[in-house]
């Protein structure tokens, strides 16, 4: 392609009556990026409130006024109920219920979406495969989506922590394990659904690598509903580890788990209830913060 | 009294960026019996007036100011009770898209029969004979196997002709049509278009009819009003708004399309610059203004203008109409392709089989034909035609089952883009027809350009590529700061002109362009056609321009092939396609090509039904079952001889060329006509 500099860009001659004047370039015409618009939602800015306060509370952790977590005041065991050295009273071990909340925030929000994102990083991976090539592929990815997604949640977790042991670590391959094939179907869908657009044929006409194709023209366009679904997902991954930490399958102790706290709590919720309930509360509003988030960028998407 | 008469309407919409006018000062009268054309680009209001006289406004809508008096009586401000009365029994609308208008889980004899049932009150028997009645008067063939059936069940043609049925059951005084022929094959559009005429003759029914294409509107209408940015620029009757149209703007869209029996080396299109303005922005004098080459400031900017009577019944929305002078043909523009340049492409016996379970389904069937270096060859058709299998085979997006396709000596009917090498990807390049899916919405429309340029190495390192990116646009008369916007920023002309900078990086020696301004309005069209034009022959490449549009091709290209069903049907010298010998089916295209000029005597064919499934074609000629000029059982049986017509123009048909001889020119003299480029899928965008 040597004389390519050579020729002109523009004809002289033949181009004269009809051509169009240069136009300017447009100015921004339609409403900016979804998370730009969020603060419109009320709903949106309600979740987004619940999960910063959580963040919050997560990260000043060890700067705030409450004792170890961990520390058992042997003398508040006989009435754990709650006074002055112990807001919101202690367990049955003896451990401060308001530090075992604000602690256990920090591991929630550790894990749970450490475990999301890895559960993207698979699924979208498989979605994009599926639908890309389709064929012998997507039959293979959706057969295994549709065996693992036919286990309840709750018996597939159980399965996997009884067998691997519970960690952190293990939490996040149960959870990917679990949302992997769901993000994969959703991938998939799109994608099958991009595959149709000129501009992917235009990729197609430069050479395009597969992998260029699937990571820089088909992924950023699954955007829009993969946020929403990443909101989601936080929630139930928050409830999942909830559940494995009340039957025991949650972090090893004596890390504080939410879970946990409201199992131990339960062999004396008819006299002390707060012991269950604080964590409990502490659960269901972080839950309700993602999914009133998810809610609103739904809900903001929808008005596009 | 009229029928419905609007006064000094104006209807406003609110939404979170603020008021936004979409329809003012709007003024119109329909006797009984009359048909209204309403004509404009998309953006101008026309469909939003359609939902001010339904009552359809929505809730952040309303009418401002003005009346709409329908038989005496103001629309506006109606309870719903009693807008539904009158929406029911007096007004009827038929809306673009037939499949929305039908229930899919009922049957069409179910859905019409309601109508008199819940209307009128009628007995089922009644509604019954009165559905079959109106079936039949729609030319549906069969009425009651069609009543049977479910909606997905009838072609979209037929879907067209049931909803008019459901619209004239009512027996409205007033039916309201809003694009009704756009996403139609020109073969079909003209049919429905035949009937709406006849069943206005019939029932005496007054008709709004919208649309972008001056064409259709001219087949149907006594009166035109030209809208424009939500005001009536131009009303007239049908005869004397084509004949000397006074206002810029209807000079314009008239002067944007090619007129019949012009080609590119004869007169220019001319494009209206720019755009609909956005019903937000702020405006002082005429709306028109910025984009009129007549505009004089001081005259057209300074106050409302207020719409006069050029002649009697001829209002027009211009302070310096009595002024302009009539509009002069420019000069050619562009030069002579070289007549023997050689040839680059040929197809040989190409074919595309598709297997549908057992079936096949044959694309493309034993395609022959030849492309010659410099010079554009339009392939046309009717949807289904296997236009678009073939040029995506040519592409590389797809693979010949058998035949050959050589480009430059090598043959490339079973390369896919993968094996083939840069030089060759970088020498087929193609611009595709929805402006909306050609750029990916998350990229700057840059990036395309930028990367077509590395990948095919016409350029490296950052400045040179940024420096080519800006002579790419440039030579699309884009402003190089367009390259950071996103595709959503952007008007459809404009990511069609992107596309064709990235169509052109790598320069390319063949350009396939895929319908690629159908859905366009005129006005762009017509700048997007000057701007391929102009870049083709000045680059020197060769163009395969697939369109169903036969006024486009008669102007743009030299040669012409016309497809049906995956098969040739005729090929040859652009010129001597348009003149008799015709194929039959080529006659067909002519005569469905709505003409401005609807007195020119012209002889039409109209083709029965629609393009079949090519699932397991007949043995013989793919266009008997719909041949009007079908000669017996050998049309079904053998396959059709090559007629060689002289000059390398060939008709694949069993009637001899002397009996095609004699088939009277389809145009007759009305070659100086202009007419109405139809277009598949028009944008309706207006504001909400």
């Amino acid at each position: 392609m040597s004389d390519v500099q050579t020729r002109p860009l523009i004809a002289p001659a033949p181009s004269l009556p009809a051509m169009p004047a240069i136009e300017p370039a447009p100015a921004e015409r339609r409403a900016p990026s979804l998370l730009r618009r969020l603060p419109t939602s009320r709903v949106a800015m309600v979740g987004l409130a619940l999960v910063l306060f959580w963040i919050a509370v997560a990260s000043l952790a060890p700067v705030l006024p409450v004792p170890s977590p961990t520390a058992h005041d042997y003398a508040a065991i006989g009435h754990p109920g709650p006074g002055a050295r112990h807001w919101l009273g202690v367990d049955p071990l003896g451990r401060d219920t308001l530090a075992r909340v604000v602690w256990g925030a920090r591991t929630v929000l550790a894990v749970a979406p450490a475990a999301v994102l890895a559960a993207y990083v698979v699924g979208c991976a498989m979605g994009l495969l599926a639908g890309y090539y389709r064929g012998w592929v997507d039959v293979v990815v959706s057969r295994v989506s549709d065996v693992i997604l036919s286990f309840p949640v709750v018996v597939l977790y159980v399965i996997l922590i009884a067998n691997i042991g519970p960690s952190a670590m293990n939490i996040v391959v149960a959870a990917v394990l679990s949302s992997a094939p769901a993000i994969a179907r959703i991938v998939r869908g799109l994608v099958m659904s991009l595959m149709h657009q000129d501009f992917v044929a235009a990729a197609e006409l430069r050479r395009e690598s597969d992998l260029y194709i699937m990571l820089v023209e088909l992924l950023p366009n699954c955007r829009g509903p993969l946020i929403t679904d990443f909101c989601l997902r936080l929630g139930y991954v928050t409830i999942a580890i909830g559940t494995l930490g009340f039957l025991g399958l949650g972090l090893p102790p004596p890390t504080p788990d939410w879970g946990g706290m409201v199992k131990q709590g339960t062999a004396m919720l008819t006299v002390y209830p707060g012991m269950s309930l604080y964590p409990a509360f502490a659960l269901v509003s972080l839950v309700l913060g993602f999914n009133l988030l998810a809610d609103g960028l739904t809900e903001l998407s929808m008005s596009d | 009294m009229p029928l419905l008469s609007i006064e000094n309407l104006s209807v406003e919409y609110r939404t979170s960026a603020g008021r936004s006018v979409v329809i003012s000062d709007f003024s119109l009268a329909i006797e009984q019996g009359e048909s209204f054309g309403l004509v404009g680009e998309s953006g101008c209001g026309k469909s939003t007036l359609l939902m001010a006289i339904m009552g359809y406004l929505g809730r952040n809508g309303a009418v401002t100011r003005g009346r709409i008096l329908f038989e005496g009586r103001d629309l506006v401000g109606l309870s719903d009770a009693e807008l539904r009365q009158v929406r029911g029994s007096r007004i009827a609308v038929v809306y673009q898209e037939p499949s929305a208008a039908l229930n899919p889980s009922l049957t069409i004899g179910r859905q019409l029969m309601e109508v008199p049932l819940l209307r009128a009150g009628t007995t089922v028997a009644d509604a019954r004979a009165q559905v079959v009645r109106m079936l039949g008067d729609v030319h549906l063939p069969h009425p009651d196997s069609v009543m049977r059936r479910y909606p997905h069940q009838v072609s979209g043609g037929q879907k067209q002709r049931v909803v008019l049925a459901m619209a004239l059951l009512a027996n409205p005084a007033l039916l309201l049509l809003d694009e009704p022929t756009t996403g139609l094959d020109v073969t079909v559009a003209a049919t429905v278009l035949d009937l709406v005429n006849e069943l206005r003759q019939k029932y005496r029914t007054a008709l709004v009819y919208v649309s972008h294409n001056l064409g259709v509107i001219a087949q149907v209408c006594d009166q035109i009003g030209v809208m424009y940015a939500g005001e009536m620029v131009e009303s007239a009757p049908a005869a004397s708004l084509f004949a000397s149209p006074r206002h810029p703007y209807t000079r314009g869209l008239i002067a944007s399309l090619p007129a019949l029996g012009a080609d590119k080396h004869s007169a220019p299109l001319i494009p209206i610059p720019g755009s609909v303005p956005s019903p937000m922005a702020a405006r002082r004098g005429c709306a028109f203004a910025p984009r009129c080459v007549d505009a004089r400031a001081g005259q057209c900017d300074i106050g409302a203008i207020a719409i006069r009577p050029a002649a009697p019944d001829h209002l027009v929305r211009c302070v310096r109409f009595a002024e302009l002078a009539p509009p002069v043909a420019s000069d050619a523009f562009v030069a002579d392709a070289q007549q023997d340049g050689e040839v680059v492409l040929e197809a040989d016996q190409l074919s595309r089989v598709f297997k549908v379970g057992r079936l096949r389904l044959v694309a493309n069937d034993a395609l022959n034909f030849e492309a010659r270096r410099g010079r554009v060859l339009a392939i046309v058709g009717e949807s289904g035609s296997g236009k678009s299998t073939f040029a995506r085979i040519l592409a590389g997006l797809d693979a010949a089952t058998s035949g050959s396709l050589r480009f430059r000596g090598a043959d490339v009917a079973t390369q896919p883009v993968r094996r083939r090498n840069a030089a060759q990807v970088a020498a087929i390049q193609m611009v595709f027809q929805n402006p909306d899916g050609t750029l990916n919405p998350s990229h700057r429309v840059g990036r395309p350009l930028a990367r077509a340029l590395r990948r095919f190495g016409v350029a490296r390192g950052r400045r040179a590529i940024d420096a080519r990116v800006r002579a790419l646009l440039e030579m699309v008369r884009l402003h190089p700061a367009v390259q950071h916007s996103l595709p959503r920023q952007l008007s459809g002309g404009q990511k069609q002109r992107i596309a064709i900078a990235r169509a052109f990086a790598g320069n390319p020696e063949l350009l396939i362009a895929d319908e690629p301004v159908s859905s366009l309005d005129v006005s762009v069209q017509a700048a997007v056609v000057n701007l391929l034009l102009g870049i083709q022959a000045s680059h020197g490449t060769t163009m395969l321009f697939i369109s169903h549009d036969l006024v486009l091709v008669r102007y743009l290209a030299d040669e012409v092939v016309v497809m049906y069903l995956g098969r040739v049907m005729e090929c040859g010298p652009v010129q001597a396609l348009f003149s008799p010998p015709y194929h039959p089916y080529t006659e067909a295209l002519l005569s469905a090509v709505p003409l401005l000029d609807p007195s020119a005597g012209r002889a039409r064919i109209r083709l029965e039904g629609e393009i079949p499934s090519p699932l397991n074609p007949p043995p013989g000629c793919r266009f008997a079952g719909r041949c009007p000029r079908k000669v017996g059982a050998v049309c079904d049986t053998v396959p059709p001889p090559a007629r060689e017509a002289g000059d390398g123009h060939l008709i694949f048909c069993h009637i001899s060329l002397d009996e095609l001889r004699r088939v009277p020119p389809v145009f007759g003299d009305a070659a100086a006509a202009v007419v109405g480029a139809p277009t598949t899928a028009s944008s309706r965008t207006d504001t909400h």
